[in-house]
């Protein structure tokens, strides 16, 4: 009986720590892979970015274009998609919060290191530098980044979710040229314009 | 998505870095195991839910807009380290400062809504 309760509670102990800890790379994929299977069985498409069109329109943008002019109620599940994704960030962050801190790339850090930003502490998923409320001088670059991306997600018709993995894994030629895009952008920010940008931090 | 670190800020650094393979392996699983359930679906192999016929649709032809929208849009990820999704789930944890990137978000899609007429698609 004794060695039981021992040995059950070393088993329970491993599954929280595999809870706890980093996921591995594969397991994410897979898991990106099971929503947007279950949105295509639910007859619906995988695409995050269509909730800023919904939003919009909601708050009455329709006013200034017909892009918004749109019967939200129809995309209400993506609504609910939103909130299933904020109380998902909230149970990562509490129930299942990690006790070591992530494990990234040391160039990577150093490469940072060099523009002023540190590596994360136990329990940071984003740099203080530029993430802290209190720290007013990285609210342009946070508006600026926002624009970008809502902006260039609308023109291209769809952001990471829908074209680069429902696109993507279904042979979609505007897909691939939109992934490429977003590295031409996103090495021209993080080579060019991020150096010179974080020196305002 | 929290828990392989996807919404990282740091993690979107390492991969315009091509410091990591962890991204690429989340995107690269993502894709090949998508593309088996569309097939699956398209070949009618398997059906949505009460029988439900599913085909993915073609995305619009519009290559301009795909290149162009797409290079707005990695310049944006690349900055705030988050793409829509992830905006969402950040702030379940809590980060505050993503109202700023998500208020922005639908400022930047307002200006999309109004300027498409003039663009190229």
């Amino acid at each position: 009986m004794h060695t039981y309760f021992i040995r059950k509670y070393k088993t329970t102990m491993l599954t929280l720590e595999w809870l706890t800890g980093a996921w591995h790379w594969s397991v994410s994929g897979l898991l990106i892979a099971l929503v947007l299977f279950l949105m295509l069985f639910f007859g619906e498409k995988f695409g995050v970015s269509t909730s800023f069109q919904t939003l919009c329109s909601i708050g009455g943008a329709k006013r200034w274009s017909s892009y918004f002019n749109l019967d939200w109620k129809k995309h209400d599940w993506l609504l609910v998609f939103v909130v299933g994704s904020i109380t998902g960030g909230l149970i990562a962050a509490t129930v299942l919060a990690p006790s070591e801190a992530m494990v990234i790339s040391p160039e990577t850090l150093q490469e940072l290191r060099e523009i002023g930003i540190q590596a994360p502490v136990v329990g940071a998923i984003l740099p203080g530098e530029l993430f802290d409320l209190a720290n007013f001088s990285a609210w342009p670059l946070l508006v600026l980044g926002g624009v970008l991306v809502g902006f260039g997600a609308r023109y291209a018709g769809g952001c990471t979710s829908g074209h680069a993995i429902s696109g993507l894994s279904n042979f979609q030629l505007p897909s691939l040229l939109a992934v490429v895009g977003f590295f031409i952008g996103g090495l021209v920010m993080t080579h060019f314009l991020i150096p010179f940008l974080f020196t305002v931090l | 998505m929290t828990k392989s670190e996807v919404i990282s800020w740091y993690r979107i650094q390492e991969m315009f870095r091509f410091q990591s393979f962890h991204m690429y392996g989340v995107i690269g699983v993502a894709v090949i195991a998508g593309a088996v359930v569309q097939q699956l679906f398209k070949s009618g192999y398997i059906n949505g839910y009460q029988g439900l016929k599913v085909s993915p649709k073609d995305k619009p032809k519009t290559y301009r807009a795909s290149l162009l929208g797409g290079t707005f849009f990695g310049l944006g990820w690349a900055l705030t380290g988050a793409c829509p999704g992830p905006l969402y789930i950040l702030l379940g944890h809590g980060y505050w400062s993503i109202l700023i990137v998500i208020a922005s978000a639908l400022i930047g899609t307002l200006l999309y809504g109004v300027l498409r007429a003039k663009l190229p698609h």
